[in-house]
């Protein structure tokens, strides 16, 4: 079971430990400097920080445990000559990494390999951690690439990454909003995915047009990678065929809308969610802080509350704000209000180990 | 040799010290400047090449006009200010 949380927010990098039972915050790096995202790296110790200075740029740092080093950002390629593109407000798109919104591990055969993806929506990947990055040209090329738009910020961009367990060539990114995205050739060639979701934003013949989809979140179950979990914008949805088609999962209390979820990594049934009220009213029903469970594929779902605030709470967990250990034992998330929790029984009970914190992005075991 | 001085807000994330450098522009000088000290090209222009939106550019008092490829005209004699926005928070 893992000891320790990395907790990325506006105003710094929080690492959180156990000791003697009790959760705290044992170091803090990057003080007064937005962290955006944290990866640990299993296979070799490594961690990667995602560093957002406004008037700065993006930067990326990198830890072998012992301090930390400012490494390569992501660079998008020179945009063509008198080449021009638009957001869905008629801004020109500047080809310039405006944030790194996913971070993920290549598999246990590609030693060194990160993939990163970013706003407004290049997909990189790394293979000497970190140290240079190559932009995949394949995605960002594709002609339906530019169908993407904003979703969670006003630019789209790359949140989720799922590299195949069984085969590292195989790949899944999701888009907000642009849907699931699949390689099958490490890159190379992609196709999209992720029939049968469905969007109440655009009009009725887009409704299940999979471009349209603004997922919120991608999770694989690792020892069943048939099994994909979305949050999305409209709802919960579950693959259970590599994120081909998925079915929506309706009647949960008390909301399907959230931002975040994890998949236990041994039994693909289980996954955990935030929920909110709805898309335009984004916190927790009657001010309880709930977190929601299902244990069997979504038939049926539980309200933990234990250690939770029943009142008055407002807290909004975003999509990387939810972390589960490699056991499927102990979770965690922190708010958008300075809230985090921990529970060492999947769930059942809550230990609020801060509500004083900056307003939380990202919390991942490390 | 145009006189090159940078925020110090900068100087906590890389340090920038006040340099001098030759160029007919702006572009010029700064290309100058990176050469010398390349971990600081990032921190001003973005991937583009163009100056970070929220970093502004002073030559001898004046705001920067173009900001994507900073032709702006630069003398020997120039002072370049190299500062955070206002903008930006």
């Amino acid at each position: 079971m893992s000891d320790k949380l990395f907790v990325s927010t506006r105003k710094g990098l929080f690492t959180v430990s156990r000791a003697s039972g009790k959760w705290d915050i044992a170091a803090v790096d990057f003080l007064g400097d937005n962290v955006t995202l944290t990866l640990s790296d299993a296979r070799d110790g490594h961690h990667y920080a995602a560093l957002d200075h406004g008037h700065f740029g993006v930067k990326l740092h990198r830890s072998n445990g012992n301090g930390w080093e400012e490494i390569a950002v992501p660079v998008y390629p020179p945009k063509p000559e008198g080449y021009e593109e638009h957001d869905m407000w008629g801004r020109p798109i500047n080809w310039s990494t405006a944030r790194i919104w996913a971070l993920a591990a290549g598999g246990p055969d590609q030693p060194g390999i990160i993939w990163c993806g970013t706003l407004p929506g290049g997909l990189f990947r790394s293979s000497d951690r970190g140290t240079s990055w190559e932009m995949i040209r394949s995605l960002w090329d594709h002609p339906k690439r530019k169908q993407w738009n904003g979703g969670g910020a006003d630019l789209p961009g790359i949140h989720s990454i799922c590299v195949d367990p069984r085969n590292s060539k195989r790949v899944w990114v999701a888009v907000s909003t642009g849907g699931i995205w699949f390689t099958e050739d490490g890159g190379a060639s992609w196709s999209q995915r992720g029939n049968g979701m469905r969007a109440e934003y655009v009009p009725p013949e887009l409704t299940h047009d999979p471009i349209a989809q603004d997922v919120h979140c991608l999770v694989q179950c690792p020892a069943a990678p048939h099994r994909m979990w979305v949050q999305h914008h409209n709802g919960i949805f579950v693959s259970d065929d590599e994120g081909k088609t998925f079915r929506e999962i309706i009647n949960v209390e008390p909301s399907t809308f959230g931002f975040a979820v994890v998949v236990h990594p041994r039994l693909p049934d289980t996954a955990w969610f935030v929920p909110e009220i709805k898309d335009e009213k984004r916190i927790p029903r009657e001010g309880k802080l709930v977190v929601t469970r299902t244990r069997d594929a979504g038939k049926n779902f539980e309200s933990l509350t234990k250690g939770l605030p029943q009142v008055h709470a407002y807290d909004v967990v975003y999509r990387h704000a939810l972390a589960l250990d490699a056991t499927g034992e102990r979770l965690a998330f922190g708010s958008t209000t300075g809230g985090l929790w921990v529970s060492e029984n999947q769930g059942d009970s809550w230990t609020c180990v801060s509500h004083t914190l900056p307003p939380v992005y990202a919390v991942r075991f490390a | 040799m145009a006189k090159v001085i940078f925020t110090a807000n900068i100087q906590r994330h890389v340090m920038c010290p006040e340099t001098q450098a030759a160029g007919g522009t702006v572009r010029d000088v700064l290309d100058h400047v990176f050469v010398e000290n390349p971990q600081a090209r990032g921190y001003v222009l973005d991937d583009q090449a163009g100056l970070r939106k929220h970093i502004t550019i002073f030559v001898d008092g004046k705001i920067i006009r173009d900001r994507a490829r900073l032709a702006d005209a630069v003398s020997d004699t120039s002072t370049i200010h190299v500062f955070q926005a206002l903008s930006g928070g």
